[in-house]
């Protein structure tokens, strides 16, 4: 998105999920756009259309309080492993709309400093697929 | 029915034409194998081949004779050493776990490749918990095994060497010959089995001519039905039961013997062996006009494995950069065109294919790769279609993928 106020990423493309959120926020602090672009799986990319979709015209204080349960239940069920595709989905929005804010300089009350499960599940993927591709590289001959 | 899984279908509604080629996963049984096999549940021979009544002599007869032929197609001495199986990955276990009573007193070492399948790696592995050291040689960027490094593996200590003749991936075809001659160069004991699943019936493959001990082949490999394949053990050496229970005419696989899918094996073995040159000629043409196409029409598309003739007639592995193969797959069946890729997410594990990675791919190459197998079934109109669809398909991805992907 080209006038995006501000983007996101989340996951790691070792992993083969990645997903990179752009919103337009307006001064009322609603999301007036919201794209993304996802190199990852199907389920990767039906989670993201979905939070799109759902977060379009939304304050940022109602898409804060988006979880990914209810993505996945809303793409109708997301097979075990393919859980962490809903929730770096959600990870990435959080991100944005704590950048947005980091951004601006200003912290509204709801927004916790504390990380929510979804960032946190978010680095900790990313924290894996740095391990893998480490393990990945010095295996061999043994 | 999940009600997903139902949506799904009911997306493939209206399709023009269908390309199957995911052989690698499952066969596609040709019309003339499912006849031969139909009679077999209900007409004739569907008795318990062990047991003294008509139709079990019949199903003992007709299992004789299928591996009979079996045994002729490898080059076996006799047909008692073919030993049939549920399948691949079944023979395989057989094969690591059915040796290793015999050999633990000789030596504890075992020595694979980085690229075998799971059914062979997993199983070592296994045997690396129970007291054997487990040393996998490395391949170079084409998949072939380091000779050298087999060399300097092998000590006094080894007693088994499984190495693939073909890799199921990426279509290696090793230099099986060389490196039986390089282990009973160095250890005339040490036992050596192949996975000959993707050689049998697709590149000649003798097991007398290369010397092996032990070769696994399976069915749907070779279009026949899943559910069947074989051990072939050669004549002398221990192999024990990994299963027990009634023993009938398969001395290493307890139960009843499942005498149409054995058939159908047969039946398949000898369609792929009659005018075994034509047919390997036809699956190589299809191979390349498969994989020139990809490379020619697609752009940040790299081949997986060697070319021509060091390549198995039938494979086609291609990587397709910022472009997730899982996704790609999904979105090539949406248009009837069924493959399967090495991404990590169409595994339970995050982790890519260990092939790819042991030939050198990054894991965005290895995420983006898709696999597919030519039959002799397929024609040039089938290719045509698939390169009609591929790089539509792939270009609607790299755009999902925007910045991330290659533009």
């Amino acid at each position: 998105m080209e006038d995006a106020t501000v983007s996101a990423v989340a996951g790691n493309p070792a992993c083969g999920d990645m997903i990179t959120f752009y919103l337009k926020i307006n001064d009322q602090d609603v999301i007036e756009k919201a794209t993304f672009e996802s190199y990852g799986c199907a389920a990767n990319i039906a989670t993201s259309s979905i939070v799109t979709e759902k977060v379009k015209g939304m304050k940022l204080e109602d898409a804060w309080k988006i979880t990914w349960k209810e993505i996945a239940e809303e793409v109708g069920g997301l097979p075990a492993v393919k859980m962490h595709c809903g929730i770096l989905a959600v990870g990435a929005l959080k991100r944005a709309i704590r950048e947005y804010y980091r951004k601006k300089g200003t912290s509204p009350a709801w927004l916790s400093p504390e990380l929510t499960f979804e960032e946190k599940q978010a680095l900790e993927e990313e924290e894996l697929a740095r391990i893998l591709s480490k393990r990945l590289k010095t295996t061999g001959g043994t | 029915m999940n009600g997903s899984v139902r949506e799904l279908l009911k997306a493939h509604e209206g399709l023009k034409h269908e390309v199957y080629l995911d052989i690698e996963n499952s066969s596609i049984v040709p019309k003339e194998v499912v006849d031969v096999m139909l009679s077999y549940f209900n007409q004739k021979a569907y008795g318990n081949p062990t047991l003294t009544h008509k139709p079990g002599w019949e199903a003992f007869e007709t299992i004789m004779e299928s591996a009979h032929e079996i045994a002729t197609f490898l080059g076996c001495k006799n047909l008692e050493e073919i030993n049939f199986t549920p399948g691949e990955t079944e023979a395989n276990n057989l094969a690591l776990l059915g040796l290793a009573p015999h050999l633990k007193d000789r030596g504890r070492e075992i020595v694979i490749s980085e690229i075998e399948p799971l059914s062979v790696m997993h199983v070592a592995e296994m045997l690396n918990r129970h007291g054997f050291s487990v040393r996998k040689i490395p391949v170079d960027n084409e998949g072939f095994i380091n000779l050298e490094r087999l060399k300097e593996a092998i000590s006094k200590e080894t007693v088994l060497v499984s190495l693939s003749s073909v890799n199921h991936e990426i279509g290696t075809i090793q230099p099986i010959k060389e490196a039986v001659e390089i282990v009973k160069d160095k250890n005339p004991q040490a036992i050596f089995h192949t996975d000959a699943c993707d050689a049998y019936g697709k590149i000649s493959f003798n097991v007398q001519d290369l010397g092996v001990d032990l070769a696994t082949i399976s069915s749907y490999k070779i279009l026949g039905p899943r559910g069947v394949g074989a051990l072939y053990v050669k004549e002398g050496v221990k192999v024990e039961r990994i299963l027990e229970g009634q023993i009938g005419t398969q001395k290493l696989w307890p139960g009843v013997e499942n005498t149409p899918l054995i058939v159908g094996f047969a039946k398949a073995s000898e369609l792929a062996f009659r005018n075994f040159k034509e047919n390997v000629e036809r699956m190589r043409t299809l191979r390349d006009k498969l994989i020139d196409g990809i490379l020619t029409k697609i752009s940040h598309t790299v081949l997986n494995g060697p070319r021509d003739e060091k390549r198995a007639p039938d494979n086609v592995n291609i990587s397709f950069l910022g472009c997730e193969g899982e996704a790609l797959t999904i979105e090539l069946s949406l248009n009837g065109v069924y493959v399967s890729s090495g991404s990590a997410c169409t595994r339970r594990v995050l982790q890519p294919s260990h092939v790819l990675v042991a030939i050198g791919r990054k894991y965005e190459e290895a995420h983006g790769s898709i696999l597919m197998k030519v039959t002799r079934y397929h024609t040039n109109v089938d290719i045509d279609y698939v390169l009609e669809v591929l790089p539509r398909a792939v270009e609607r991805l790299r755009k999902i993928a925007g910045s991330m992907g290659v533009g």
